[in-house]
């Protein structure tokens, strides 16, 4: 048992360092330091910009994509040294935000099903990041159960029309090329009757509308779709196959492998550490410790879990399913230390402003953000399902649609 | 990075699985559960034949001389058949002790004895309620003998020895302490058993009046050596936990694929899904900070402290959590004494106590992240 790196390992991590040395853009450390707890904000750039310079570095580099075939602009490399890149690049990978899901969605799902032209068409532009892509999945009626989309495409000669509505779709407002999944035939079973396409977010008839979000911000979009034209050649995988295509871009989604997930752990460390009470600091009220540790055990459980499935990678070997705790108990931990950070913070925790009283507000906009936490990429019901059967062998929910044809299932509860 | 255990060591869990699955089912366990014995010799005398009691006592003290990686491995395997013999205390405790302080003739006396299976130790700390403090304790050491009662000592009804906490100042001060070595087979000791949580593992009040005693490491010392020492069974006893709580865990996931409820398997039901998920969460945790403290355990880290204290409180929580909703999953069978999960749910609860409580161990996880901060 030890945390070294193979001879081989080693000597990637020292190439992947000096590169980085040279090359990240210094002047942006320090505010990219800062921005914790998954939100970045830059004072005087764009996220956008800095990020599809930085990663049009990567891309000539050779850094970019690092485990896609060299042919369509990645590395070929292991997913061990995926890790070691991602530790090397530290806060720089927040950086790469605006590509994650083309790089983990996007981009697999084309290199399984796209055709040879099409690969070497949009590949290299989505590593180099010229080209965006967004994932156009989730709908207003199919969230977690997203094979109840209703979105329709209709074979008209060689193209296909598009009809519907998309939502939450992170990042649609910047996007240049979309996954989408339509429904193409609503008189069989829900998950028999879905394909997948890919579309130029510039067609004629695609409105991209944000979406004011619960905490204020706006990071997600909703996407409408009249009367958009596919052509039949940028449908991925076979008609009616959509669901099975799904599963490969979803099995593809990035693992949070080498970037941990945010806890609130250090910062509320290091709130309770300077936090004055009536009889002394936080840290010396025993209410608090006992909180305060037991967060702190879940986050090193946590750490050294991620670090259990680094080892499997180095050994070449399949990782178990221990990471796919991380999002279930992160999640639930962050929105439980903002609760509690402002519980301390007693009648000030009101205010969300630039209060010296709230340190900046900080965990005021980690309790208004964290509930989506616990919902985007898999709500914490759907990880624990997924425990419960993947895991644990449980038997799957009984699917009282499962065997309707897709245009009979009720649509309202009453 | 190999932040795993090495084939050798868990071929040796395997093993210690295998020999344990044999010799130590729950109808062994029940025999001490149900006071037809203090404790099951005959699995005592299998573990000495095996090895394991002495996997990580040197050899040239009789032990196997491999490791505190290998005894971990066989930890969770104790902990995972709820073997109802004084492992913990002889193993973890009283041998650790002896490991750290001992002069070469104290280890030549027990050392060998611990790994042959012909000696019990154990240490005794406590005197009634309260955490591993020293102010807690009163039992005192002059001109060589021992007077005062140590309370609640595990399996100090069957030990042959036992390394006791004593003061020898009263500065108030850590220094106050010095730990000492008693024979309980000579005079001056008088050992009464208690009943306790968990039948399966003896508890005993030991009274020593003016009871010979030889002292084990430096005078003033002991606090220091009790601390190490903690230190090294709590990431052992998280095996232990961890073993438990990974069984609790799969006798409610069977239970919930064969029972049938309204018409279909309960485990198909979310509210049963969901708590068993959880229970699998506490698990990977417990696991995961368990695998750190045995990294620092076996190097002999500086993160050792840290490092225990998390998996400690991490180990503590999921065998309880797991224990507790393995009932739960069963219904009113569970809460029979019939059913095997209320044993678990008894190892747990007295775990949870036996090297200072939750809360004592949370606080010393916060004074040891700071310190480490302030580094």
């Amino acid at each position: 048992m030890n945390f070294d790196d193979t001879p081989q390992e080693a000597a990637f991590r020292e190439t992947a360092r000096k590169w980085i040395e040279a090359n990240a853009p210094k002047e942006l450390h320090a505010e990219l330091s800062k921005s914790s707890l998954g939100r970045i904000r830059l004072a005087h750039h764009d996220i956008v910009d800095v990020g599809k310079a930085w990663q049009k570095k990567k891309f000539a580099g050779n850094w970019s994509c690092l485990h896609w075939p060299r042919e369509y602009g990645g590395r070929g490399a292991t997913p061990i040294e995926r890790v070691i890149w991602q530790q090397e690049e530290g806060v720089y990978g927040k950086l790469t935000q605006p590509f994650q899901i083309g790089e983990g969605m996007c981009g697999p799902t084309v290199m399984a099903f796209g055709s040879e032209e099409a690969k070497r068409r949009y590949l290299p532009k989505l590593a180099s990041g010229e080209e965006i892509w967004c994932q156009l999945f989730s709908e207003p009626s199919a969230g977690s159960d997203v094979a109840g989309l209703r979105t329709r495409a209709e074979k008209k000669g060689d193209d296909w029309v598009v009809n519907g509505q998309k939502i939450w779709t992170s990042g649609a407002h910047y996007s240049d090329y979309g996954l989408l999944i339509a429904r193409t035939d609503p008189n069989v079973p829900k998950h028999k009757g879905l394909t997948m396409f890919f579309l130029d977010m510039k067609s004629p008839g695609v409105e991209v509308r944000p979406i004011k979000q619960a905490n204020g911000m706006q990071e997600f979009n909703e996407v409408y779709f009249t009367d958009v034209v596919i052509p039949d050649s940028q449908r991925l995988g076979a008609v009616g196959e959509g669901w099975s295509v799904s599963l490969t871009t979803l099995m593809n989604e990035r693992m949070s492998i080498g970037a941990r997930l945010a806890t609130g752990v250090p910062e509320m460390f290091e709130f309770c550490s300077n936090l004055m009470l009536e009889d002394g600091l936080a840290i010396d009220d025993p209410a608090v410790r006992s909180k305060l540790a037991s967060w702190a055990a879940k986050s090193s459980g946590l750490k050294y879990t991620s670090y259990r499935t680094i080892s499997a990678l180095s050994k070449g070997e399949r990782p178990g399913p221990e990471n796919s705790i991380g999002k279930l108990v992160s999640g639930m931990m962050l929105q439980d230390i903002a609760t509690y950070a402002m519980d301390l913070q007693g009648a000030a925790g009101v205010l969300t402003g630039n209060d010296e009283e709230t340190v900046q507000g900080q965990f005021q906009q980690m309790l208004l953000s964290s509930p989506s936490m616990r919902i985007a990429g898999g709500t914490d019901e759907i990880l624990r399902n997924i425990i419960a059967e993947r895991v644990l062998g449980l038997p799957g929910d009984i699917r009282v649609d499962k065997d309707v044809p897709f245009n009979k299932i009720p649509t309202k509860g009453r | 990075m190999n932040f795993d255990f090495s084939d050798d060591q868990k071929q040796l869990r395997d093993q210690a699985r295998k020999f344990l699955a044999e010799k130590c089912p729950p109808k062994a366990v029940r025999v001490v559960l149900d006071g037809k014995a203090a404790y099951d010799k005959e699995l005592w005398k299998g573990l000495a034949e095996m090895g394991f009691l002495g996997v990580a006592i040197p050899e040239e003290f009789g032990g196997a001389g491999a490791g505190h990686l290998e005894l971990c491995v066989i930890a969770e395997e104790m902990g995972r058949a709820n073997a109802p013999v004084p492992f913990s205390s002889t193993v973890y405790l009283a041998a650790e002790a002896l490991l750290i302080a001992g002069s070469d003739a104290q280890k030549k006396r027990w050392l060998p004895a611990i790994a042959a299976g012909e000696a019990i130790g154990t240490l005794a700390l406590f005197e009634g309620k309260g955490n591993p403090a020293p102010k807690n304790l009163k039992l005192t050491a002059a001109n060589g003998v021992l007077n005062g009662v140590k309370k609640p000592v595990a399996d100090g009804g069957i030990a042959d020895f036992a390394v006791v906490a004593a003061r020898t100042g009263s500065s108030g001060r850590e220094n106050d302490i010095s730990l000492f070595l008693v024979d309980l087979k000579a005079g001056g000791v008088e050992v009464k058993s208690l009943t306790n949580l968990d039948p399966t593992r003896g508890q005993a009040e030991i009274i020593f009046s003016d009871c010979k005693a030889e002292p084990l490491g430096a005078a003033g010392e002991g606090w220091s050596i009790l601390t190490q020492v903690l230190d090294r069974a709590a990431v052992l006893c998280a095996f232990e936990q961890v073993g438990g709580a990974d069984r609790a865990l799969e006798m409610g996931r069977d239970y919930a694929l064969d029972r049938i409820a309204f018409g279909r398997q309960i485990g198909s039901f979310q509210a049963v899904k969901h708590m068993l998920a959880d229970m699998y969460v506490s698990a990977t945790l417990a696991r995961s900070n368990s695998y750190y403290g045995a990294w620092a355990l076996s190097t002999n880290a500086a993160e050792l402290p840290e490092a225990a204290a998390a998996a400690r409180i991490s180990a503590t929580q999921a065998f309880q959590h797991c224990a507790k909703n393995n009932i739960q999953v069963h219904g009113g069978m569970g809460f029979t004494w019939e059913f095997d999960c209320h044993m678990y749910y008894r190892r747990a609860n007295a775990m949870a106590l036996g090297l200072g409580s939750l809360s004592y161990w949370e606080d010393q996880l916060i004074d040891r992240m700071r310190k480490k901060n302030a580094a």
